[in-house]
């Protein structure tokens, strides 16, 4: 009897090491993420000072100017460390990513789930599982040494044979070889399989009995399914696009690989930008242990990982009220 | 008799919508738009391995696989790469498979559905939504400079911060007549014992007295190392052994448990001896997956020992097994990986275009290998789930 207790007791002490793991994530992100605020102070994150030394040759005075600026140089005399242009960067690549992919991702999940049929659904989700567990790096190294640069290629051909028209409208647009475009589209290459495969599941459980319904009524294919299923399963296709935005939130490699890596606040999709992710990946291996810039990106770190963790929840949310409005 | 009349026409009805006789003409157009998004992505999946695979296969020869890098990477081959990838993968295995499938069990078997299970899957559904680069963060805030530089402390007195190696230097500087003497018989003794040469053994020996005053600084579990690069992609590879555990526990129908307990046998007994084999095939599904999903991720391991150019195998020194001597692998220092090579390569180096085909050739060996462990899943689970219908 002592040896079924003592068994029980190990076993659930390996169930608590997950609920213990993310505990200890968030305590230690934060931890040595609060220790930046000690050694600045909170509006330096949001806007760095900048101080400027000019030398005038007339006057052949020395003259200090102190401005302010979203910057993010962390390496340098005088550390800036905005967080704005990372931010900024994340939303940017995020949003674009969650685009291209919300809209790829639901067509192929209604065509898995509605169009497909059972044997070609069964060859096709495969598929998307091997699409998305194709390493990260491959994905980013993928569009740097594929995608990106035929790109460039196309878009200075064009900009020279569009120029009659639109003068260097091109070339002013499409500034960046990696850009954001670039990495978004890397990225929507992860989540279209993740959006697609949540949606399919979702619709999957809308009760058959609605696509019975909606066909004696003389509804065609397309019309049960974007009319009838979809709304449906609508909570849970809304829950698979904010996961998959909470995806391209998070996703590094991709982004480090093909986005460029400046620091500026553009809304132009084909501007380099980097994201809060790209910042702790290239600078946490050179930053020094107890150093500013070292507890920033942890900062940075923690920033992320709740915003991550607010997504995660809004989405688990949303199931859970479809699924008690369902029940009832 | 009257339902099934309803159920005929119904039919009838259904069959006649879904020829699409009376389709609209933009529902047709919609329906392509679908068809054409999802075969473009096939598409995409198959034109991103068609071109790895035919840029890389050229490049890849048993050389390449088996030779260390040479001029910081820009040369010769992965084999270090290839080793580094195996051992952190496998060590992450033995780490997450115990934690996972026991962790699984409890939830399943043991639980009963209250409180502790709904907080245990809240957390691990959690744990599969963190991005992978604050598991790095993670693991080189946590491992690295928590438990291991605490570790140093306790183990080898090597000083935290800058107040603890203060205070050891002039502990040091106390003793330094009793260290200094003890270092020398110290290092005598084994410069007599490797057989020395007179003038090489007295500078040996001198090197030893005058290190036995200085209070080292290097940490020895303290730094990044492969063990707890492992110990990282563990928890990040746990989620997905729970998820597939718990999956292929419940599909074990009921009336074997009970039969189990009918025969008399505990809890336990049950579990070891009926669960845990027929749930067999699909736990090692989920292994295969964390395989593929630990041998991918590069972010979790950026700070935690990956190293971007060590021909070298991360290898100890000959270890005596009595019957012969044999190096083991080390877990405690940086390593290879085959992620963070394509990175250095690609990026790093300061001319990317002249190693295309070596970076081709990289991506091609981690390519085969991720989807050849995601297929075999994939045909693991296919098996399991015929038999269990």
């Amino acid at each position: 009897m002592y040896r079924e207790k003592a068994i029980e007791a190990l076993l659930s002490v390996c169930a608590t090491v997950s609920l213990v793991a993310i505990f200890l994530i968030f305590l230690f992100l934060f931890k040595e993420g609060i220790i930046a605020f000690k050694l600045a102070g909170v509006g330096d994150f949001i806007v760095a000072k900048i101080s400027e030394v000019t030398f005038d040759p007339v006057t052949e005075e020395f003259t200090k100017t102190e401005t302010t600026g979203y910057v993010w140089q962390p390496v340098s005399d005088q550390p800036k460390l905005s967080f704005v242009p990372l931010v900024w960067g994340s939303l940017l690549i995020a949003a674009l990513a969650a685009t291209v992919s919300t809209i790829v991702g639901i067509a192929c999940g209604l065509y898995l789930s509605e169009m497909a049929g059972r044997k070609l659904r069964g060859r096709l989700k495969p598929l998307m599982e091997l699409l998305v567990s194709i390493p990260t790096v491959v994905i980013g190294f993928f569009m740097l040494a594929i995608i990106a640069y035929p790109l460039r290629a196309f878009a200075d051909w064009a900009g020279a044979a569009l120029a009659p028209i639109l003068g260097d409208w091109v070339s002013s647009i499409y500034t960046d070889t990696f850009n954001a475009f670039i990495g978004a589209l890397g990225v929507s290459i992860v989540i279209i399989p993740v959006i697609a495969s949540l949606v399919d599941d979702s619709l999957q459980s809308v009760p058959q009995d609605l696509r019975d319904g909606s066909f004696a009524l003389g509804a065609t294919r397309w019309q049960t399914s974007w009319r009838v299923v979809l709304p449906a399963g609508f909570s849970g296709v809304a829950a698979a696009v904010i996961l998959g935005f909470g995806r391209a939130l998070g996703e590094t490699m991709i982004v480090v690989m093909c986005a460029g890596n400046a620091a500026q606040l553009s809304a132009n999709p084909f501007d380099s930008v980097t994201t809060m992710t790209a910042r702790i990946a290239t600078e946490m291996g050179t930053a020094g242990v107890g150093s500013l810039h070292q507890h920033t990106l942890f900062l940075v770190g923690s920033t992320l990982v709740t915003v991550t963790f607010f997504l995660n929840l809004l989405a688990e949310v949303i199931v859970q009220k479809y699924r008690s409005r369902i029940v009832s | 008799m009257k339902e099934k009349n309803f159920d005929a026409t119904l039919g009838r009805v259904k069959t006649a919508m879904e020829s699409g006789s009376r389709a609209p003409m933009w529902a047709l157009v919609f329906e392509t738009v679908v068809k054409i998004l999802t075969g473009f992505v096939v598409a995409a999946l198959a034109f991103i391995l068609f071109t790895i695979i035919t840029k890389g296969g050229p490049h890849v020869s048993w050389e390449f696989l088996s030779q260390p890098p040479r001029d910081t990477g820009m040369a010769g081959g992965v084999w270090p790469a290839i080793f580094g990838t195996f051992f952190v993968v496998l060590f992450m295995i033995m780490m997450a498979i115990p934690l996972g499938v026991f962790g699984a069990v409890y939830l399943v078997e043991y639980s009963r559905g209250g409180f502790a299970a709904r907080v245990i899957r809240a957390a691990v559904s959690n744990l599969a939504g963190v991005p992978s680069i604050v598991f790095g963060l993670f693991g080189l805030g946590f491992f690295v400079l928590f438990v291991g530089r605490n570790l140093d402390y306790m183990v080898y007195d090597i000083p935290r911060s800058e107040s603890e190696l203060v205070e050891k230097r002039a502990r040091l500087e106390a003793n330094r007549t009793e260290l200094e003497a003890e270092a020398r018989t110290g290092a005598e003794a084994e410069a007599a014992r490797r057989q020395l040469a007179p003038e090489e053994a007295q500078a040996f020996v001198a090197q030893r007295v005058v290190e036995a005053t200085i209070p080292s600084t290097r940490p020895v579990f303290g730094q990044g190392a492969m063990f707890w690069a492992a110990a990282t992609l563990a928890l990040l590879v746990l989620p997905v052994i729970i998820v597939s555990t718990e999956e292929a526990l419940r599909a074990v129908p009921l009336s074997l448990r009970e039969a189990s307990y009918a025969l008399g046998s505990t809890k336990w007994q049950m579990v070891r001896n009926i669960v845990l084999p027929m749930a067999r095939s699909g736990i090692l599904t989920g292994a295969i997956l964390a395989v593929s999903r630990g041998a991918g991720e590069l972010a979790p391991v950026l700070f935690v020992g990956v190293a971007a150019f060590k021909p070298d195998l991360p290898l100890t020194d000959p270890v005596d097994f009595g019957l012969f001597e044999v190096p083991v692998v080390n877990p405690f220092t940086s390593f290879m990986h085959l992620n963070y090579h394509i990175y250095t390569l690609a990026t790093q180096s300061p001319d990317p275009d002249a190693t295309r085909g070596l970076q081709f050739a990289t991506t091609a060996v981690l390519v085969l290998l991720t989807v050849a462990l995601n297929l075999a899943a994939i045909r693991l689970r296919n098996l399991y789930s015929a038999r269990n219908r």
